[in-house]
């Protein structure tokens, strides 16, 4: 690798994504390119069907481009990897395992080379920064939505990745328990110092949440807008009602009835 | 119990990720788990519902056999049943039947399984082989396993291995199309889940695969037992000396109809308790399966 070389922890380079070929072809999106920094919290807003997930996909490797490469930390990936963490909409907790064993799965695995003390120390680490301690042996049935969604988020840090992937995690999810899981997934990401790519329909929920929102237009996607979001790491909830915060919501929406 | 509510809502709570309340509650119940009471109270409910359901039976029968609506020589009331069970326990070796007959039908039942487990398995993941034999298998499934026992005495005579074959027969379509069914409907969001951390293939197979099927094992187990017991008397119509087929037909060729309800009441109260004793199985088993209320 050249000196200088891209370690960013993901790079999207100009990846295109069609269904198709010839005149039934169908363009997802065409070229488009976008380097997550580190501990950078990046938010994709755009309409349904705009290629959002498509794009989430490629990073987790679940599906690749026609075009172009995703690199991480200047690798290109061919396939899902632990490198990558991935918080799905649907609760993809195993409701086999309690909430313990569900964060505790990444380390049993082949690949983890820790031993039973570091193990019970990260279990223990993110049991307690989702707030889940009291429910460590509760069985995912006994778990509301969001209790499920913390589960999901304690497992992907568990394993430590590179970055952590997230397609509409809380949209399944009431206005209230989506507040406080902004809040719990807020203070995570700024203690963890991980970078993350978090796809939402909420024009608010990117603000809290990122340091950079990429608006996303319709057919063929293009990246419509990259904006930086002039507030530090530490954000409370009530930040939602300065002046600054509402007009740069009203800028996105606008963005996005385009 | 007011602390497994609190965290069916929990998000709705922000002090449940506040220090404090985490080490408040220690004490108490487990979310989600119900105290040994209420199970027991469920528990006695359903009984009471399941007798219910005799009572009615027995009630209408009763009253049937009271008016007249039947011939009184030609069937019996439940309590003439009842006695002639007692006899034939007694007097004519009935247990030697039941036991013969659960043998040959918890016999079948695990080696056909046996085989439908890993066949099944082969068809749904190679979707290639499943569209091979699916048609294939659909039509050996409607085939009644009692329509072969003539070529099974042709091929393999009158014995025991004749007997058992048609059970596996049985068994096998039975819980065949029922693993095969199961393992294509795994939610692929379960597996997407362990690679993404870092799963093998063996490791997807074992920590994911497996556990998701157990349920579906348990429900196929049910469906495999209701058949082989209503396959049981075609086996042993193979000139079965024991076993509660033979019982039946041998109290038919003589007119004894008493003793074929014997023999039929008998079926129903074991199949009915080895059914009890798989779902037990199961709910212990598999207590992480959510339930819908209706």
């Amino acid at each position: 690798m050249m000196i200088g070389a891209n370690v960013a922890p993901i790079e999207f380079r100009s990846v295109s994504k069609y269904y198709g070929n010839g005149p039934s072809r169908h363009v997802v999106f065409d070229g488009l390119s976008l380097t997550i920094a580190e501990n950078e919290f990046v938010a994709i807003v755009g309409g349904s069907g705009c290629g959002k997930t498509t794009l989430l996909n490629m990073a987790a490797g679940f599906t690749r481009p026609n075009r172009g490469t995703v690199l991480v930390r200047g690798e290109e990936i061919h396939s899902a990897g632990r490198d990558r963490g991935v918080v799905f909409q649907q609760y993809a907790v195993f409701p086999w395992l309690t909430v313990r064993q569900n964060i505790e799965f990444p380390l049993n695995l082949k690949c983890c080379h820790l031993d039973r003390a570091a193990k019970d120390r990260i279990v223990e680490h993110y049991l307690t920064t989702t707030g889940l301690k009291r429910f460590e042996n509760a069985l995912p049935k006994a778990l509301s939505g969001g209790m499920k969604q913390r589960v999901a988020i304690a497992r992907a840090y568990a394993a430590n990745p590179e970055i952590l992937l997230m397609d509409e995690p809380f949209a399944a999810l009431d206005a209230q328990s989506r507040g406080v899981m902004q809040e719990v997934l807020q203070k995570i990401t700024a203690d963890e110092r991980k970078a993350a790519i978090f796809i939402t329909h909420s024009v608010e929920e990117a603000i809290y949440l990122a340091d950079r929102i990429v608006v996303m237009a319709q057919r063929p996607a293009v990246f419509s807008e990259v904006i930086t979001v002039p507030f530090g790491k530490n954000r409370t909830a009530d930040m939602r009602l300065a002046n600054e915060f509402i007009d740069l919501r009203r800028h996105i929406e606008s963005q996005l009835k385009h | 119990m007011r602390e497994a509510k609190a965290a069916s809502h929990g998000d709705n709570f922000v002090r449940s990720t506040s220090p404090e309340s985490e080490t408040a509650n220690e004490h108490d119940a487990e979310p989600g788990v119900p105290a040994a009471r209420v199970v027991l109270f469920e528990a006695a409910r359903n009984a009471g519902y399941g007798v219910l359901g005799f009572a009615i039976i027995f009630a209408i029968w009763y009253a049937t056999w009271a008016v007249g609506l039947v011939n009184r020589d030609l069937v019996p009331r439940p309590d003439q049943i009842f006695l002639r069970l007692i006899h034939d326990f007694a007097v004519s070796g009935l247990a030697w039947d039941v036991l013969a007959s659960v043998q040959r039908v918890l016999a079948g039942m695990i080696i056909g399984m046996a085989l439908a487990i890993p066949a099944g398995f082969a068809l749904a993941w190679y979707p290639t082989l499943g569209r091979i034999f699916q048609p294939v298998i659909n039509s050996f499934r409607a085939i009644p396993p009692i329509a072969l026992s003539p070529l099974v005495i042709v091929y393999l005579g009158i014995g025991e291995v004749a007997r058992a074959s048609i059970l596996v027969y049985a068994a096998f379509f039975t819980s065949l199309i029922v693993i095969y069914e199961s393992v294509s409907a795994i939610e692929e969001i379960y597996i997407r889940a362990a690679r993404v951390v870092g799963a093998t293939e063996s490791e997807i197979f074992r920590k994911i695969v497996i556990p998701l099927l157990i349920p579906n094992l348990f429900v196929a187990l049910r469906l495999t037992l209701g058949v082989c017991w209503g396959t049981l008397v075609a086996a042993e119509l193979l000139a079965a000396e024991r076993g509660l087929g033979a019982v039946i037909q041998n109290a038919g060729n003589y007119f004894v109809i008493p003793d074929i309800y014997v023999g039929l009441v008998c079926i129903g109260a074991i199949a009915l308790a080895m059914d009890a004793i798989i779902r037990k199985g199961m709910s212990v088993v598999v207590n992480w399966q959510e339930r819908v209320e209706r």
